[in-house]
Formats: structure tokens, sequence, C-alpha cells
């Protein structure tokens, strides 16, 4: 197996090239530029399309160009930058086109700073943009899951026809880990019955998001939400770490699991039985794996890198049944180790937060 | 007139998508401009055999059902982006005929910069630009293109200079880039103009099917509904008043200097086996040769920028990687780069990594005294630290810590340049920690060390590092 020592960033191209994508849009950014570097050295070596956009409002209507001929096709920003695709994200969600953005959060609200933070959770999550939509969101937390998540995020979004966003943090993008180099693969879908490619097979073709009548769009947004309940049955994923006989479930993501994962062995020596709960996919949110969890647990604790996101999916799985306990960072500090394992001694003495 | 542009087949004959009115007719009011227009267009594909391979990109406005009309491949895009989703398209297929078609709302005002960069990189499209001088679709506003003057619905008293601004002259603009090939300014006020028109747009869509580049129609259009005139009054109109802010013309021609696809970019299907190959060679050329691991390391190295703090990591956790083991590498960014210091995280472990951020490191590498002071508090008991004796003045936590405090930079000067301090350090790690054999951390130094210039010297330290520790 061929390894390479590598960056997050740069390993969302690897992936991205293994998954067989032809063209990358996008505009600089810190800490995601180095996506753009990498696809700037990579997509033209290989006969592929790389643009460093005017703008990310330009760059996600390329996207939705390249998106609209059936073409596997990406772009990768920060937070504010990402702000600025969500109009562009709409119509692509309305058009059913598939594609991969990626979002490496930053520090905010406004310019922030360029630490990490997970505060566009509700942003990626419940919709930035306007209208009945969703992007699938995967949360990678290493390098290996870069690759590995953003081809599966290419798979995703041309199974369903919908845009797939991979939500990482500043640690997990300039981090560098080991990584197993993917196998490239041909991609197994065609789309000529409904892309526009310039041909003459997909000349009938139209790529658009507008219903004029509104029994029409009110359909299409029935037929959406049944994708996005088709979604949520089959592609929920997630992880578990001595869940079983636990007293306290913590539920975090992306680089926070990491630091939460290495609690949890030095918690159990102390005698507080704490498992972890790492949402792969934080849209769709593993609620049922939760919900089972809130019949054995006595309570659960949300870890974030925000003042408190991901905590309301959390409560909305739990539906009251047991406390939902915060910890959270944000404006770039990130929590050590020593400071959570704080919180599960507070919480399981009988202590809330 | 009309029998020249009869049914060209990529014009829809009946309207099929269109779901409210008559199907023969277009959705346009009586005089408007576009419907003229896209005969124009579509009876130009026709004639140039292009319709085939075309698409057509509708803009936000009254043309945002151009897709009811062409027989061709259709994008309706987002308010101000229909060059951004043609340039993509034409980018992703460069045999294709793209063609965004916009008003003067959508691409002189929200779209402005989509427009002036498209033009400035040249993109093999064709832009038709509708300037009817107002917003049509949404109710009669100012546009970028409204006259002094001109009432509107958010010009209540006539556009003003100091108040609005002056109406922007895109043909004049896009001339002073030196990549379009073809701007043009035509009209729809009398016949002879039409027949300008018809051949502008003709000329436009050959010289992007030659691979000639970028070109660029504007053409002023009525809007009877926005200017609130008959449509005969607003054909006058047209012709007294718009001209004489828009003249006619063409602005730039280099078609006949320019080189048949010239502008015609590559795009190649992304052959599996290529990619094999190619990612392959991405591979860091260190095969795996396993060691076992005494103990795991969970390593902070601080000091100034310039250093080598970073490359230190580099290297320590490239040899891990080679000995088999989970490696993490971690540069410390934003808030902690603070004061022209730098520090990285490196662990090497049996097992999965936790936080790649290293809290409670068992190894301290600090080449200033300020890195010193802030991370030997956190060196877990026992725990090796090792720092420059020629420039830190020393460490409180003796008593606690295992402390190696070596002249690396004076070292690294002996060896020939002050640059492997940090490669010192390496050595006096290995030999410390005993985790790594000398052999085996060069061997790996001389497949990673990119400046084969440093090599030597960087071997030479490596084994000043280690005998300083072994031998004092
Ligand atoms: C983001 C966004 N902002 C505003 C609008 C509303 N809007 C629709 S069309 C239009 C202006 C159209 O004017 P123009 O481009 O001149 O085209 P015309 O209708 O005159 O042909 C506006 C402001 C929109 N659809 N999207
Ligand atoms: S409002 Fe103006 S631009 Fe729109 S259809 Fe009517 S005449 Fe044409």
């Amino acid at each position: 197996m061929a390894r390479q020592f590598m960056k997050g960033n740069d390993a969302i191209i690897l992936g991205a090239l293994a998954a067989g994508c032809r063209s990358y849009y996008g505009y600089p950014i810190t800490p995601a530029s180095e996506i753009a570097h990498a696809a700037a050295l990579h997509f033209p070596a290989l006969g592929g399309v790389f643009i460093q956009a005017e703008s990310e409002i330009a760059a996600i209507n390329m996207v939705y160009g390249t998106a609209g001929m059936g073409i596997r096709t990406m772009t990768a920003s920060s937070s504010p930058g990402f702000s600025l695709k969500q109009e562009g994200l709409s119509y692509i969600a309305g058009a059913e086109l598939p594609c991969v953005v990626v979002n490496i959060v930053r520090g905010g609200p406004g310019l922030g700073n360029i630490a990490p933070e997970q505060a566009d959770y509700f942003q990626i999550t419940k919709g930035g943009g306007h209208g009945n939509y969703r992007l699938v969101a995967l949360a990678p937390n290493g390098a290996q899951e870069m690759c590995d998540l953003t081809m599966l995020a290419f798979d995703l979004a041309d199974k369903y026809r919908t845009p797939a966003c991979i939500m990482a943090d500043g640690i997990t993008g300039q981090m560098m880990e080991v990584v197993d180099i993917p196998e490239p693969k041909t991609v197994p879908y065609d789309h000529t019955s409904w892309c526009a490619r310039g041909d003459s097979e997909t000349r009938m073709n139209l790529i658009s998001s507008i219903f004029l009548e509104p029994e029409d769009l009110e359909q299409h947004n029935l037929k959406l939400d049944k994708k996005y309940q088709q979604i949520t049955a089959a592609e929920t994923r997630y992880e578990e770490y001595r869940t079983d006989d636990a007293d306290l479930i913590v539920v975090a993501y992306g680089v926070v699991s990491r630091i939460v994962y290495s609690t949890i062995d030095q918690a159990r020596e102390e005698g507080l039985k704490v498992g972890l709960l790492r949402p792969i996919t934080v849209w769709p949110f593993p609620s049922e794996p939760i919900r089972k969890l809130a019949d054995s647990a006595k309570s659960f604790l949300a870890v974030e890198l925000s003042t408190g996101q991901m905590i309301e999916d959390v409560k909305l799985a739990v539906e009251g049944r047991c406390p939902v306990h915060f910890y959270g960072r944000s404006g770039g500090m990130v929590p050590g180790g020593r400071e959570i394992l704080e919180q599960y001694r507070a919480i399981l003495a009988g202590g809330t937060h | 007139m009309a029998k020249v542009f009869e049914k060209p087949t990529s014009f829809y004959s009946n309207f099929e998508r269109k779901t409210a009115g008559s199907k023969k007719s277009t959705h346009y009011c009586p005089g408007c401009g576009h419907g003229n227009v896209h005969k124009m267009i579509a009876e130009a594909l026709e004639d140039l055999g292009l319709a085939e391979r075309s698409v057509f990109v509708s803009p936000v406005g009254c043309s945002v059902f151009g897709y009811y009309y062409f027989n061709s491949g259709n994008f309706q895009s987002a308010h101000g982006r229909a060059a951004a989703v043609a340039t993509a398209v034409k980018r992703t297929n460069p045999d294709s005929i793209v063609m965004s078609y916009q008003g003067d709302g959508d691409l002189a005002a929200i779209g402005t910069a989509e427009t002036i960069h498209t033009a400035n990189r040249g993109e093999n499209i064709t832009v038709f630009f509708i300037n009817n001088a107002i917003y049509g679709m949404t109710g009669g506003q100012m546009a970028p293109t409204t006259m002094i003057g001109q009432r509107s619905t958010t010009t209540p008293g006539g556009r003003t200079e100091v108040d609005h601004g002056n109406p922007i002259k895109v043909c004049e603009m896009l001339a002073t880039l030196p990549a379009p090939t073809f701007i043009t300014r035509v009209g729809l006020g009398n016949s002879k103009q039409i027949m300008q028109t018809r051949k502008a747009i003709r000329k436009a869509l050959k010289i992007q099917a030659e691979g000639k580049g970028y070109s660029f129609v504007e053409i002023l259009a009525p809007c009877p509904t926005g200017w609130k005139m008959d449509p005969p009054d607003a054909r006058d109109h047209l012709l007294s008043t718009m001209e004489d802010i828009f003249p006619l013309g063409v602005y730039k021609d280099t078609s006949e200097d320019v080189t048949e696809d010239h502008w015609k970019r590559v795009s190649l299907p992304f052959d599996v086996n290529k990619r094999h190959e190619y990612l392959q060679a991405m591979k860091t050329p260190l095969d795996l040769e396993p060691v076992e691991l005494k103990q795991d390391l969970n390593c902070k190295f601080a000091g100034f920028g310039g250093q080598g703090i970073l490359t230190l990591g580099l290297f320590l956790a490239q040899v891990g990687m080679k000995a088999g083991h989970q490696v993490s590498w971690f540069p410390a960014y934003g808030p902690e780069m603070r004061g022209g210091t730098a520090n990285c995280s490196v662990n090497i472990c049996k097992d999965r990594i936790g936080a790649p951020t290293v809290e409670h490191p068992n190894v301290l590498v600090a080449m200033n005294q300020p890195s010193v002071e802030m991370f030997e508090d956190e060196v877990v008991d026992g725990g090796w630290v090792f720092l420059d004796s020629g420039i830190c003045t020393g460490t409180a936590s003796a008593d606690r810590l295992k402390v190696t405090a070596i002249p690396a930079a004076e070292m690294a000067d002996a060896v020939g340049t002050p640059k492997v301090a940090n490669v010192v350090m390496l050595g006096a790690i290995c030999a410390a920690t005993g985790t790594f054999e000398p052999d085996y951390v060069k061997d790996t130094l001389r497949v990673i060390v990119r400046k084969k210039e440093l090599l030597e010297m960087n071997l030479a330290a490596f084994d000043a590092g280690w005998e300083f520790v072994k031998n004092g």
C-alpha cells in the first residue's frame, strides 16, 4: 500500500482525484488555501480544469455549470467564503445537481480569525441558503478521512443528485498524518438523461430550479423532502467508543472527537463511565443511535468549538429523557483533555452545566 | 423581415416548457427586444451548424425563460452569474458552443465582477447583453445603464449623477482589456440596425466556434413596459436618446489576428490508469521498516520562526511513519503564532492518536527562552526537555524533568551551518529517549532531506546531537 504523509487539506484533493473529480473552482482563504494550491497543481496536470475564480460566488456558480453537465466538480473555502456560496448552493440543491463543497471552518462571526471553530454547524446542517433544502454533510477527523470522506461525498452526491459538504476545521486541515493512497475509480453514474453537456445526446435537457406555478414548486419540494428522508434512513454515519455501559455519553465531531477520544480511557481509569458518540455525518444527524443511548445513559454532554449549535440536535434526539450538558470553546480556543475531564467529573458528581 | 427568421430547428416551434399562456407566443411584452434577439441567435446557430452542441445560459431577468425557446442545452442561472456558469460549461467541454444571455441589471450591476473577469480570462464564449436601460422583470427600477434624467420606479425624479451615478458603458469598459476578441454595440431601433445586429451575432458565434476567444454583443433594446411607452415610441426613444449615450459600433475586433483555437482550452477525460499512476507517484518515498516503539512520543517543538522547528517535527514524524507507527504533525497557527515564535506538535504512537494537539508533552524541545517558559509546566513528570543552552537561560523544573541543555546552534555551526541546529536536537532526542537508532534515522534523512546540498551537514549534526547525549 502506497502511503503519503500529508496535510488534511491536501488529502481532500487526493480523494477528489481518486473519485474522478474533473474540475475545481475556488477563491483563496486561510485556512483552506492548501486545497486550492493542490488543485492548481494536480487538476491541469491530469487534463482537468482549475480556475481561481473572482469570488466564492463565481466559484460556486462555476460548480453549478460543471455539475449541470453531470461531471464531478468541487469547490472549497472557509467560513466567510462559504457564507457567500449559500445562494449558489440553494440553486444547486434546487436543480438537483451533484457536487462537493468543502468548508474548513474558521473563527467567526464576521472576519473573526483563522483559527479552528465549528460554528458553521447551523449554516451547514440547517441550510444556510434559502428554501427547503439540505446539504449532505460529512465531518472528517483526520487526514485519512479527509481523503476517504471526500470520495464518499462524491458518491453520495451522484447517487442522490444533491450537493455534499465536507465540514472540517483548521486543525484537521492543517495537520499532517499518514494517508493510504486510494485506488482511483471510474465514475459509476451516467447522467445523460438529465444533464446538459453541449452535445446532441443532452440537447433536450434543462438545468433549472425555477417552478413558476406554486403547485409545481410544492411537488418539487415534496420530492426533495422525500429524497432527504431516504438519505437520512440510508446514509447516517457515526462511530461509538465505549458507549455500551456508559453513564455519560459525549457527543463530539471533527477534531473535538479526537480530543474527547483521548480522554475516555483516562476517565474510565478514574471509574467514570464515559463513552463517545461521534457523528461522521452531521447531516443526516445520528439521532436514532442517540435516542437509543438515552434509554441506558444517565446524561449527555455535547462538546463543540462553538457556543452551542450541535447540542440542539442532541437535545432533539434525547427528547428530554435525560439532561444534555454543554461544553464549548469558541473564537479559535481549543479545549484540552484536562478541562473536558473536569466536565465529566462535575456532571457525574451531579453537577449541571 | 418575418420570413427570414422563420423556424430554425434551434428554436422550438411550440413552447412546451411554458406553463401559462399560449404555447405559440413568447412571454415577452409587445414591442420587447428580447424575442427579436432570441430569434436572431437561433437562426445564427442553425446557419452556422452549431445548434446540436450549443448551450444557452439564461439569466435572472425578463429572459429568465430563455429555455422556453431555445432547442439547445439550457441552464437557468442565478442573478448575475450566467458568465460563471458559461465559463465552467465551456472549460469542461471545449467543443460546446456556450452563450450567456443577460440583461443590464444582471450583467452590469449584480454580475459586474463575473462579467469583467470572464472577459479578462478570454473565455471562449459569447455574451449577449440586452441593454434596455431598466430593470424589466422587477418593475421598472433603475438599471446601471439608466440614463441621466430617465425616470424609473427608483428614480422617480429622474436619474441624477450626484444621487445615482452615471450610466455604465460596458463595451467601452471591456474594450480596455487585452483578452477579448470582439466587442460591439448594436441596436434594434430600425431595420438597418437589426441587420447589423444579425451580422454581429453571427460573427460573435463564429469567433467562438473557431476557438478565437471571447465575444461580446451589446444590443440596445426597447422595454416599452418599463419605459411606459407604446412600442413605436419606444423604438423612437431608442434611436433618439439611447444611441447618444451608448454609441453603436465595434469597440474591439482582433478576430483577424487571432489564430484558430488560440483560446480553446484542453479538457481530457480522467483516465483511471493515468490517475492511478499519477497518485502512486505522490507517495512518500519511505518503505515500511518496522521498529518496535518503546514508548509513545508526544512532542512539542518550539522556538523562533526560522530555527527549523516545524522541519524538526516533520523529520521525526516521518521516521515514525517509516517505522510503521501512528503519527501526526500539527503546526500551531492562528492565535498561537505570536511574536515570531513557531511550534508544532508531533505524536508517534502505537495506537490510534487522539488529540493531534499535544497538551502534555513527554518530549519538549525549546530553542528559545520564551518557549521554555511557555511549555515547561505542561511537560509530564519525568518527561524530556531539550533546550539550546547557548540561547536559553534555563528551566525552573529541572527537579521534575530530564533536562538536556545542549548548545545546538553552536554545534550546528561547527558542522557547517546554523540551519541544522534542529537536527542536532533530533540526534539528542533519539539518544535520550532510546527510540530510534542512528543509522535508521540517518537512512531516513537521506531520503527526506530536500536540500541535498545540506544532507551531509544534517547527518553530521545528527551524530553530534547523539554523541552529546551519549558521551557528554
Ligand atoms: C439575488 C437576487 N437579487 C435580486 C433579484 C430580483 N431581480 C430579478 S430580475 C432583476 C433585474 C432584472 O433586470 P435586467 O437584468 O436589466 O433584465 P430585464 O428584466 O430588464 O431583461 C432583479 C433585481 C433576484 N432574482 N436575485
Ligand atoms: S418588461 Fe420590458 S424587458 Fe421585460 S418583457 Fe416587458 S418589454 Fe421586455
